[in-house]
């Protein structure tokens, strides 16, 4: 019932094709690692499922900040950092699961704890022993950071590159608060030596498949969110928001509100993502809040395509299969050609992959158009006479874009 | 201190930009259904008496009264504009990447709630007014087109026709012929003078061809006050106008 309404409501080919591989992936992945046999060449080896699942939390990440930018107009060079809250409240219920099997064999504290000689569990970490808790905790700590930090800011219509500026702030603030081993979250170490999650052992190959599971499950119900929420009148107010924030304002509206909503939900959004990167990643550091990870990020919604559904999910896998690869084989080279991806990107495809796809398309149902029916004779055969008109049809038609 | 048949009062309003007075001790008096337009050379503070009015630039001294009882100085843009003051940009500003029927549908008066957009779906009301609008603004042709592919004057138009859907008291009007041709002018002549015959409506114009054949009262501020109000040919013969204008 929900979910017939969900695409009378018109989804876009493209985000349904997107879903249907992203659930066709959450069941054929765990089948090729499990199911089929080491011996053969369609197994899919362990190491593949934990790359391919932490590509999808990226993507769910790109997807979020592809909400504020694409659509509403904020470019937040800050929303790693919602991805790594999220990540850590995770990590606290993964430090509370291994319980006394840690170095220490201290049943409640953290290996880190006995180590800073504390006597007892700060406040913050209670309830983190409850799964339910937690996974209340993922949404509700980056999206309250985000509502206060978005409350301050566009109320105040700090906006452009002033705001993109103390995101960037926000970010490096918590980086350097999160370093600190008296914040009680592991300082620099950070948390890791995960055990268990729910009750199953996170070595376990079954365990990781059905993470992975999660992830493109939770990544398609993320990219329905986010196809529901544009296409709604409030998705529209975004995009009125992004191309002329004052008139919204004079039309009676509050583009602050507008872009506080916004802003929170894709914190939350972030948040969800880092939860599910963690137990695959097995550890969650302070590094995650560099400044340079929240750029990444913008790197891979520029090169998908922004203000598209599938443009980030594209640009978030592509761009992070490129580092996977060239870190591997040419590791000196690839800051550079990241580098030169986004300077690349910027000049010749503004709209990204998704926009030169799009293009191409275009391009081509111009060129059917001028040429509505395939030229049956050769031009080689056209009679002489009044053979001008028959000629321009083809020779129209080859020449690349005449309508452009 | 205002009538019953005022909708807006101005009653002498300063502001003054790093010491610049750009409105000085500015009194101006607005009936209920009454087109005004308001001329003056360049710097004359007409763009800052708008930004005055809908909330933009808060005065120094002075207060402005809208229709009857309402300070507007304690109010911000969003509020004006819901209390019924629509105002149109000199630069036509309209939704660009939004059809034509989506501007319209965006600036339809109605709750400004912004949870509630989320869920709102339009209602056969909400499109019945969408094609009187657009009826009004002789778009219906375009309506499911882009706001982007329209010409300089049909943008003019739309964002008329969004400020049409808040169905504001009074609109505020930033030189609307600016860049266009005859014809758009002549149109858009025809398109005010429907739109006062229900609102106020008060015009800043460059263009003294076009004030004229408005044939309205018409205001001439200089230096932030008026200088002269009148009938066009009134204004136009005050020796203080011409010299104003030609002066110097």
């Amino acid at each position: 019932m929900i979910f017939s309404r969900l695409f009378s409501g018109g989804l876009d080919r493209r985000v349904l094709l997107l879903l249907i591989l992203l659930v066709a992936a959450a069941i054929a992945v765990p089948v090729l690692n499990l199911a089929v046999p080491p011996s053969s060449s369609f197994h899919m080896p362990p190491h593949a499922v934990a790359l391919l699942g932490k590509y999808l939390c990226y993507a769910m990440l790109a997807l979020s900040l592809d909400l504020v930018w694409g659509y509403c107009g904020i470019l937040s060079l800050g929303h790693g950092a919602f991805f790594a809250i999220g990540g850590y409240a995770m990590g606290m219920y993964l430090m509370r699961q291994i319980g006394s099997r840690g170095v220490y064999g201290h049943p409640v504290l953290p290996d880190f704890m006995v180590f800073l000689n504390w006597k007892e569990l700060p406040w913050y970490w209670y309830g983190f022993d409850q799964f339910w808790f937690v996974a209340l905790m993922v949404m509700l700590a980056p999206g309250l950071l985000a509502f206060a930090f978005g409350w301050l800011a566009f109320r105040s219509r700090v906006t452009g590159v002033y705001l993109s500026i103390i995101t960037q702030a926000m970010t490096y603030a918590l980086l350097l608060a999160f370093f600190r081993n008296d914040m009680g979250f592991g300082g620099n170490n950070g948390l890791t030596d995960f055990k268990d999650i729910l009750g199953f052992s996170l070595q376990a190959p079954a365990t990781r498949a059905a993470l992975f599971s999660t992830s493109a499950l939770m990544l398609a119900l993320a990219v329905v969110a986010t196809a529901r929420l544009v296409s709604s009148k409030y998705g529209k107010l975004m995009v009125a928001v992004r191309d002329a924030e004052s008139r919204t304002r004079f039309l009676g509206w509050r583009p602050e509100n507008i872009k506080l909503l916004a802003f929170t939900i894709s914190a939350v959004m972030a948040g969800i993502a880092g939860a599910l990167y963690v137990p695959q990643v097995g550890i969650i550091n302070p590094s995650e809040f560099a400044p340079a990870n929240s750029i990444e990020v913008v790197i891979w919604t520029a090169v998908g395509g922004r203000g598209t559904i599938v443009g980030p999910v594209i640009g978030a896998i592509a761009v992070n299969w490129g580092k996977s690869w060239f870190t591997a084989a040419l590791p000196e080279v690839w800051l550079f050609a990241l580098g030169g991806l986004f300077i690349a990107v910027t000049l010749l495809m503004p709209k990204g992959i998704v926009g030169v796809w799009e293009q191409w398309r275009s391009s081509l149902k111009a060129r059917r158009r001028v040429a509505p029916v395939p030229p049956a004779e050769p031009p080689a055969v056209s009679p002489s006479g009044p053979a001008a008109a028959p000629v321009t049809g083809p020779a129209l038609a080859a020449r690349p874009q005449p309508a452009e | 201190m205002s009538s019953n048949n005022t909708i807006l009062y101005l009653d002498a309003v300063s502001v003054s930009f790093d010491g610049f007075r750009a409105i000085n001790d500015l009194s101006l008096v607005l009936d209920k259904g009454e087109m005004r337009a308001i001329i003056g050379p360049n710097g004359a503070g007409k763009t800052t008496m708008m930004d005055l009015i809908t909330g933009k630039t808060r005065p120094d001294k002075g207060e402005i009264f809208f229709d009857g009882e309402h300070g507007l100085t304690r109010y911000d843009e969003a509020d004006i504009a819901n209390l019924g003051i629509g105002r149109k940009f000199q630069k036509p500003t309209v939704f660009e990447s939004h059809t034509v029927e989506d501007n319209i549908a965006l600036s339809l008066k109605g709750p400004r709630n912004i949870l509630r957009t989320v869920f709102d779906r339009s209602s056969a009301e909400e499109s019945t007014r969408i094609d009187e609008i657009l009826a009004t603004i002789r778009l219906e042709e375009r309506r499911n087109e882009l706001a982007c592919n329209l010409s300089h004057g049909q943008k003019q138009w739309l964002e008329i026709g969004m400020l049409l859907a808040q169905e504001p008291k009074l609109l505020l009007v930033d030189e609307p012929v600016a860049g266009m041709t005859d014809a758009e002018t002549e149109e858009t002549v025809r398109l005010l003078r429907d739109i006062a015959t229900r609102h106020s409506v008060i015009i800043v114009e460059h263009d003294m061809h076009f004030v004229r054949e408005l044939g309205v009262k018409v205001t001439c501020l200089h230096e932030g006050s008026v200088l002269s109000e009148g009938s066009i040919d009134h204004v136009s013969q005050d020796p203080r106008v011409i010299e104003v204008y030609l002066g110097r």
